[in-house]
């Protein structure tokens, strides 16, 4: 095929006129290209369009696209930006983080932690590799966009719920495998803070606690309940405060699996005799994990309270609702009611306003139940079901009363 | 319960989080009114530091008979001193805060109690349930108002979290009677502590939502655009079975469902 660039004047006008229904589709932008070390490469001449009088036209705001219209830029479609990959070959020494993965998953706090292991190991001489030690179960996939070279994923029965113990004893092999450089551990309360603590008591380190800001010379770290800033120099194990750094958003990793050899079991001491059942409407509702809200969807009240029983859900609900009377004040979610920071918030006819919304900010998995697939409610939720809320909550009791008695059968 | 036990609560001295006058330091209070809960007033009550000072009687009016304190100067590494108190004197259970309210405020004082003594450490305990046989069933705070209960034997460390049970008033005059029992104590200069530099907490800056755009028009649109879920699952026209049933496979996922 002949390199002449064949104009196609339809294509041309609809790429030119914004307002026209196929502009979105005509116009995708072009992929990338990337030479061979992975450096972004950019054809200058592919820039712009000719316009209707032939002239060359450059559009930088992206909004119409290059060389739309013509015959190369049909070719070319939309493609998702990959993050340069930044590979650590032989690492000269090794930062560990010791992540508290809240339910599998990586945290915000984890991020950060991670985003100042990559300050460390950048204001040290020679490639170092961070290395991410997580416990038990693990549904995250994004550790590389994270900011992990390594990653030392420890499971089975004996890491299991509470097992300090063990999980100490794991610490205390890297220490002798890997010794790490730094060791950084997340200051919160889902474990990192123990953990690190743990560690500190059994190799004789003195962490810095609550740091917040932190290079490989200094510390700064809160002391006197949050009232003092105390200065020092930078240890080797650091429990660091949320927003310690920026996390990685500028490069892939690698998130190598490694292995530790074997790990003596360790005696065990504690014996973790499971959670006991709490009343769920007992929890505070901002630090409930899971709550069940209540909007003007809900007709059947009594089948509300069932459900969250059954669920062993926190109830929550919308203004209106509380402003009817159907459920008390302290119920409320909202700008004018409660910041929840649920793990799951499953919205039951809620549509979704903005005071709604801002309540919800924080929550980490959004299940919307209503009748209207265009609400704001439904554009926020990761799974959405559009349907009456009657209904759905009978199927939904109906399962849980299942699974209860499944539970039941198999624990008798 | 039985009262042979010997239980021990370490208390230091507080601080007002927005006055800054001492106090006695909350969780540490708890860890006592849990003892006194236990072992009624056998319970002995721990401190190193300064046995001239006052605030140590606010633990007092709790209804102590006697104070011991170990005394230590303020450059004194306090933590030394208690682990060779303990390390002395026989005790079941040793009961401690979570964090102190005031110096470092690391929260490493039972960690390293426990790793000297070589006892299990349980940390933020809401509450212990039984001592029986020489094992001890215990509450754990969760996260996010969640318990779990726990079985150790004993000897054992613990530190009390906030959701142990408030403690009782402090009364003056019982406070006053008192006795503290001074102890001249061996000192180990904090040598490391001496090289940190304190100041006043300063503010935090506030992360803000950086916006990588690289044409004004990005720019407009991020400070204007409603935030938007990257794209949920939407499940429609389907039998409400297999909503709810969507639904409920996400709750097991998360587990959420206890
Ligand atoms: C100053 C101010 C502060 C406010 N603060 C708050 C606050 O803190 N918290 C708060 O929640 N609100 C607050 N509001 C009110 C807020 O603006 C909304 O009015 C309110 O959130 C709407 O509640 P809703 O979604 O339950 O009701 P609606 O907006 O009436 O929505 C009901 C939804 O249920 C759906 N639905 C109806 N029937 C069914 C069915 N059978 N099955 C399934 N779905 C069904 C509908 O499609 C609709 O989406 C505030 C307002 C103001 C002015």
């Amino acid at each position: 095929m002949s390199d002449l660039i064949r104009r196609d004047p339809r294509a041309e006008w609809i790429a030119r006129n914004r307002l026209h229904p196929l502009h979105a589709a005509m116009t995708a932008p072009a992929g990338e290209v990337r030479g061979p070390s992975g450096l972004l490469r950019k054809n200058p001449h592919g820039v712009g369009f000719i316009g209707p009088n032939g002239i060359k036209r450059i559009d930088r705001s992206g909004g119409s696209n290059a060389a739309a219209g013509g015959r190369r830029g049909a070719a070319k479609s939309a493609q998702a930006v990959e993050l340069p990959l930044h590979v650590v070959e032989a690492p000269d020494f090794y930062v560990v983080t010791v992540l508290d993965l809240v339910g599998g998953r990586l945290g915000s706090h984890d991020k950060d932690v991670l985003g100042q292991a990559h300050k460390l190991v950048n204001g040290l001489e020679g490639n170092g590799a961070v290395l991410a030690v997580v416990f038990g179960e693990c549904k995250e996939e994004g550790f590389g966009l994270a900011g992990v070279d390594r990653l030392l994923h420890l499971e089975g029965s004996e890491y299991e719920g509470y097992s300090p113990e063990q999980r100490l004893a794991a610490l205390v092999e890297v220490e002798r495998r890997f010794t790490p450089r730094y060791w950084l551990f997340p200051d919160s309360i889902n474990g990192g803070n123990e953990l690190g603590c743990r560690l500190a008591a059994r190799l004789g380190e003195r962490p810095a606690t609550q740091a917040w800001q932190v290079d490989t010379q200094q510390t700064l770290c809160r002391g006197a309940g949050g009232s003092s800033d105390i200065t020092r120099a930078t240890p080797r194990l650091l429990l660091l405060a949320e927003e310690c750094a920026e996390p990685v958003d500028e490069r892939r990793h690698e998130a190598l699996a490694v292995e530790l050899d074997s790990i003596a079991p360790s005696l065990v001491r504690i014996r973790d005799c499971g959670q006991v059942a709490v009343d769920p409407n007992a929890i505070p509702l901002a630090e409930a994990e899971f709550i069940l809200s209540a909007g003007n969807g809900i007709r059947d009240w009594d089948q509300f309270h069932q459900a969250a029983e059954l669920l062993g859900a926190t109830e929550g609900a919308s203004r209106v609702v509380v402003d009817d009377g159907f459920m008390p004040r302290p119920r409320q979610v909202g700008a004018s009611g409660t910041w929840v920071t649920a793990r799951v918030y499953l919205a039951v006819g809620i549509s979704g306003a903005i005071q709604h919304m801002q309540g919800i900010g924080q929550c980490d998995k959004v299940v919307a139940i209503n009748l209207d697939a265009g609400c704001d409610m439904v554009k926020r939720a990761d799974l959405s079901v559009i349907g009456d809320s009657q209904a759905v909550l009978a199927h939904l009791i109906e399962l849980a009363r299942e699974y209860r008695h499944g539970a039941a059968e198999n624990a008798a | 319960m039985t009262s042979d036990l010997n239980i021990v609560a370490l208390v230091s001295i507080g601080q007002h989080p927005k006055s800054g006058r001492a106090r006695r330091a909350e969780q540490d209070a708890r860890a006592v009114e849990l003892g006194m809960r236990l072992a009624g007033d056998n319970v002995q009550v721990l401190h190193a530091g300064d046995a001239a000072e006052e605030t140590l009687r606010q633990y007092a009016g709790m209804g102590l008979k006697s104070l011991r304190v170990l005394q230590q100067s303020p450059q004194a590494d306090a933590v030394v001193a208690l682990g060779d108190y303990l390390a002395e004197h026989r005790a079941d259970v040793v009961l401690t805060g979570v964090r102190a309210e005031s110096g470092e405020s690391s929260g490493m004082a039972p960690y390293l109690l426990a790793e000297k003594l070589g006892w299990p450490l349980v940390t933020r305990i809401a509450d212990i349930v039984s001592i029986e046989n020489g094992e001890a069933q215990i509450l754990q705070a969760l996260p996010r108002g969640q318990r779990r209960a726990i079985q150790v034997r004993l000897p054992f460390v613990a530190s009390v979290d906030m959701a142990a049970q408030v403690a009782r008033q402090s009364a003056f005059g019982p406070g006053r009677r008192a006795e503290l029992e001074s102890l001249p104590w061996v000192e180990t200069p904090d040598s490391e502590r001496a090289q940190f530099k304190e100041a006043p907490a300063r503010k935090r800056p506030k992360r803000l939502k950086k916006v990588k755009a690289t044409t004004a028009a990005e720019r407009f649109k991020a400070a204007t655009a409603k935030s938007q879920g990257t794209g949920g699952r939407i499940i429609k026209d389907q039998p409400p079975t297999e909503q709810a049933q969507a639904i409920f496979d996400l709750l097991l996922e998360e587990g959420v469902l206890r």
